[in-house]
């Protein structure tokens, strides 16, 4: 029995993932100031060949996560993003909606 | 996050069993807070243990700082529930459309004929009478329960067990017409007014929906917002 919520599911999509031996990262939103289009806990799964399923943004910093996620796949290392108006990234990234958002970053062991 | 926590979030969400997952952003050490148990690497004192019970209390994922460094509480709670009494035709969209708004759907039906499940590929189907397959679903405060056969003998006995219940959400198809004989009915059968009143009825926003996909929709909506509005009631008393 599959639903379409399993379809949408960040943590089942990571489980398949590393179940078919692929390297898979995880990106929580942790903090949120402003408008930001998706709320703190919010998730995004990226496998190592940049796949990605879920989200962190309304699409605005999804690129910038996951060159961070794929690092973070090859090194094991967890990261901790910022992006914000304040930040020159910000603008490069493109955070449109003004707002600012802390991103954790780690792979799934 | 180890693949046991990936496995443990999955087992919780299955098991309707709220918990928290902290995480020390420095080093990504984790935890799993349970009601009544913690696993993991990362030492929990009380602290943590007290900020994570109010973080699920308020349903809100928060961040703390401890001696060791900032820790990220990610609560994880039951996912809410709609249970649709009447397998018929609205219901075969309702129930993959909620199944998308990530509500766990069961439909009840005791009519084989409609309640199938090549007519309900993905979700939950009971051909149980709606009171005993309420009752075997069970209905707490994170269930909507919505009635769409037009039949008193199928709608009734859900009605009566759904208006005792804690469901934050009560919906019952038919006109307005059809909802005064209900109030009649349901009276007699010892509803209180106050209870009766709980019924959105006739159910959905008013969006001028039509077919069964627009009705879905305007109940489905009526569902989001009776659900945020209580969400938001409930921090404000906090």
């Amino acid at each position: 029995m599959t639903s379409v919520a399993d379809t949408l599911d960040v943590l089942d999509q990571a489980g398949k993932w590393r179940a078919a031996g692929k390297g898979v990262a995880l990106a929580t939103v942790i903090v949120t100031w402003g408008s930001s289009p998706r709320p703190v806990g919010s998730r995004l799964a990226i496998d190592d060949g940049g796949n990605m399923v879920g989200s962190v943004s309304g699409g605005c910093i999804e690129g910038a996560v996951v060159k961070e996620a794929l690092a973070a796949i090859s090194d094991g290392k967890p990261r901790l993003l910022d992006f914000g108006v304040t930040d020159e990234q910000a603008w490069d990234v493109g955070l449109a909606c003004g707002g600012k958002v802390q991103v954790f970053v780690e792979k799934v062991e | 996050m180890k693949l046991d926590t990936l496995h443990a979030l999955a087992t919780a969400r299955t098991a309707r069993q709220p918990v928290v997952r902290a995480t020390r952003l420095a080093d990504g050490a984790e935890a799993l807070i349970y009601a009544d148990r913690t696993e993991g690497a990362l030492s929990t004192d009380g602290a943590i243990v007290a900020a994570a019970r109010r973080a699920l209390a308020d349903g809100r994922s928060t961040t703390v700082e401890i001696a060791g460094g900032m820790v990220f509480l990610h609560t994880q709670t039951p996912a809410s529930r709609l249970i649709v009494v009447g397998a018929v035709h609205i219901a075969q969209a309702l129930a993959p459309m909620a199944s998308m708004l990530e509500f766990d759907v069961t439909v009840i039906d005791p009519r084989r004929s409609f309640a199938s499940d090549a007519r309900f590929p993905a979700v939950r189907v009971l051909q149980d009478w709606p009171d005993d397959g309420l009752n075997a679903v069970g209905v707490d405060a994170a269930t909507a329960v919505v009635t769409l056969t037009h039949d008193p003998k199928l709608d009734d006995p859900a009605l009566e067990v759904a208006l005792r219940s804690e469901a934050f959400y009560v919906g019952s198809l038919g006109s307005k017409r059809t909802h005064a004989k209900r109030r009649e009915r349901l009276l007699a059968a010892g509803i209180t007014d106050a209870q009766f009143a709980r019924i959105q009825g006739p159910v959905g926003l008013s969006i001028g929906a039509k077919s069964p996909a627009e009705i879905a929709v305007s109940i489905l909506a009526q569902i989001i917002e009776v659900r945020a509005r209580r969400a938001e009631a409930l921090q404000a008393a906090a």
